[in-house]
């Protein structure tokens, strides 16, 4: 978490510095709920992250330095300088790289799932996440029905964190709750306080472990509050002001802190000790992603597809 | 014996399950129901586990055969027909083309497109999407026209690495028979000249195909011969071979079952006056479908595509220009 903050700090003072080749998307205030989310998986499984979980990432193995490449396209990057931001992945890792429309990796990661379990594999689990306007989407319907007549061992976690973009959750679904949708796909449901990062590893740990024990898929819905903007192009005006000040609006940070010191897990010192130890960590791999190359367009295989006889030489691009 | 082109891709599907343990259908109806053309008819009973019915969810359908095909499987996917692959859109477009150029991770997938107009189908069961995913890079695009291509560019979808639209023509389904499958095929990406000739050039693919032999035919007693070249694949397109009949015969003209605006008529005079510019003895011409959702009543739909009878009339034009 510490070094999820850490990063994105780093990530938003490089895009007001003009320094990040295109958007920037943040977890601020989500960093409990995505951690939790895939550090239970274990090599084998299957993570597809979504926008605002780079906690998330960093827990599955992604590094800060691949976060770096990506975001200053890198040649290096596992994005090559293709794609950016949020959009990468190393999916022969189980790392899935999402696309922009939402919803979309929901049926994809059930793939994952359905194809292991072709080839035998069992106790396999897949975590994919998702926002509350992502859930107005027909790809998180059809994904979701598709894994409960599967009985796929799929664990969608759902952050509500109040707004999808500027949109409100009173624009976005009138359910009483998320958490209601879960029965009518005929899966398990669990809430959990977003803020709270014991709770949300306790939540994680008892749907990850259903769905490894064969138990079909299982949706986690998390309240909080994005702490920022959809990006960080966007000052998020649009929120309410008294979420700020309610108990949906602290910091997982501030209250993991709180957690550990009242545990006797670690007080303050550690925590500053460790939080300048990320912020070492994210400087060295900063330094390192900005002294490497962007791709080089002369260089570039133009080439969409992987069978090369079957690549249209006709495209109307110019003939080299 | 003869073999229709429904059963051709039956065979190709068989074969493949047979021979290739990560191959698996998915779609509406295909299991135990075989299909709502029949085209999976007894695969379940005879794979069991691999041929199976999905829920109505074309995005999830194809969504869930790319996270297979990135764990290393070789899915099948059925539209149950062409006009719904547009819910499943996105998936094919954004997720399935883009992989490999993203990530260097190859999608292997076929999603089949039961395509075209038949009799009394209407808007939304006639539907001829191929130009459509052509315009997106990473998608290789098959539009067989006979029985042997059916079964051997099937099997050639299935065994490539990449994303492959499949469209296969309703009407051709039944009524298209041949003597037997092929040993030998002719790979995808190439063009065959179905018919050649001397005074003009029909170029087209799929059903299109029959009419435009047809319309050759009845010219030929007024003494034009027409080459005809099936393009068996849209995308890739096989310029030279166009070119090169073009060359020969210095009058061309494209017909599609498809809309007119854009489209792979639209594509392949584009590059025969871009490259070809100088081999023409008279501008090209192409004929489409009317501008118009497809319509339902059999005579208006018989006027709604193009058939031999205005391929001739539009090629009378091109050869007396």
């Amino acid at each position: 978490m510490l070094l999820a903050r850490a990063t994105e700090d780093k990530l938003a003072s490089l895009y007001r510095a003009g320094m990040i080749k295109g958007g920037v998307f943040l977890g601020k205030g989500q960093e409990a709920l995505s951690t939790a989310s895939a550090i239970f998986l274990r090599k084998g499984d299957i993570f597809g992250p979504l926008i605002r979980d780079q906690a998330g990432r960093l827990a599955f193995g992604d590094t800060v330095l691949d976060t770096f490449r990506t975001y200053l396209g890198s040649a290096q990057g596992p994005m090559r300088g293709r794609d950016g931001n949020i959009h990468r992945g190393r999916p022969r890792e189980g790392y899935y790289a999402m696309i922009s429309h939402l919803g979309a990796m929901v049926p994809v990661v059930a793939g994952g799932l359905y194809a292991r379990r072709l080839r035998g594999e069992t106790g396999v689990v897949g975590v994919t996440s998702i926002g509350d306007g992502g859930t107005s989407t027909g790809a998180f319907h059809e994904g979701i029905n598709l894994a409960a007549v599967e009985r796929l061992p799929l664990v969608v976690v759902i952050a509500n964190n109040q707004y999808a973009y500027s949109t409100p959750n009173n624009r976005q679904f009138a359910c009483g709750d998320l958490l209601d949708k879960a029965a009518g796909y005929g899966i398990a449901g669990y809430k959990c306080d977003g803020t709270d990062p014991a709770a949300c590893l306790e939540t994680l740990h008892m749907a990850v472990q259903s769905a490894r024990e064969g138990n079909g898929p299982q949706m986690v819905v998390a309240t909080l509050l994005r702490l920022v903007g959809h990006g960080e192009h966007d000052d998020a005006g649009y929120v309410d002001a008294s979420l700020r000040k309610a108990n949906v609006g602290r910091d997982c940070l501030e209250v993991g802190a709180n957690q550990l010191a009242e545990n006797g897990l670690a007080r303050p010192e550690d925590i500053a000790a460790w939080t300048k130890e990320a912020q070492a960590e994210v400087e060295a791999a900063l330094n390192k992603a900005q002294r490497e190359k962007g791709p080089d367009p002369s260089a570039e295989e133009w080439c969409a597809i992987s069978t090369a006889r079957l690549i249209d030489g006709h495209s109307g691009a110019e003939e080299e | 014996m003869s073999v229709t082109y429904l059963e051709a891709i039956r065979a190709a599907q068989e074969k493949a399950l047979a021979e290739d343990p990560r191959v698996f259908i998915y779609g509406q109806d295909v299991g135990v129901f075989g299909g709502a053309f029949k085209a999976t008819k007894n695969l379940a009973a005879e794979f069991p586990g691999r041929v199976m019915d999905s829920p109505l969810s074309e995005d999830a359908i194809v969504g869930m055969a790319i996270g297979a095909a990135i764990e290393g499987a070789r899915p099948i996917v059925e539209m149950q027909f062409a006009d719904f692959s547009t819910v499943g859109f996105n998936q094919i477009v954004n997720q399935a083309a883009t992989l490999y150029y993203r990530t260097d991770v190859p999608c292997p997938i076929v999603v089949r497109l039961p395509s075209g107009g038949t009799l009394g189908a209407g808007p939304f069961h006639s539907q001829s999407m191929e130009a459509i995913y052509s315009h997106y890079p990473g998608i290789v695009v098959m539009t067989p026209a006979t029985v042997e291509d059916a079964y051997s560019m099937l099997l050639e979808a299935v065994s490539i690495d990449d994303p492959v639209v499949f469209c296969e023509h309703k009407l051709l389904y039944y009524h298209l028979k041949a003597e037997k499958l092929p040993d030998t095929a002719m790979p995808a990406g190439k063009a065959r000249i179905a018919r050649a000739g001397r005074d003009a050039t029909v170029v087209t693919y799929s059903a299109m195909l029959h009419e435009s032999l047809q319309a050759a035919e009845e010219l030929v007693q007024e003494g034009w011969q027409i080459e005809v070249i099936d393009l068996r694949t849209v995308k890739p397109l096989d310029t030279d071979t166009v070119l090169a009949s073009v060359a020969r015969t210095g009058r061309m003209l494209a017909v599609g079952e498809a809309w007119p605006w854009g489209g792979v008529t639209a594509e392949v005079i584009a590059r025969v006056a871009t490259e070809g510019f100088g081999l023409l003895d008279a501008a090209p011409m192409r004929l489409n479908a009317k501008e118009t959702p497809v319509p339902y009543h059999p005579d208006l739909w018989a006027a709604h595509r193009p058939t031999a009878t205005t391929i001739a009339a539009r090629l009378r034009q091109l050869l007396t220009q």
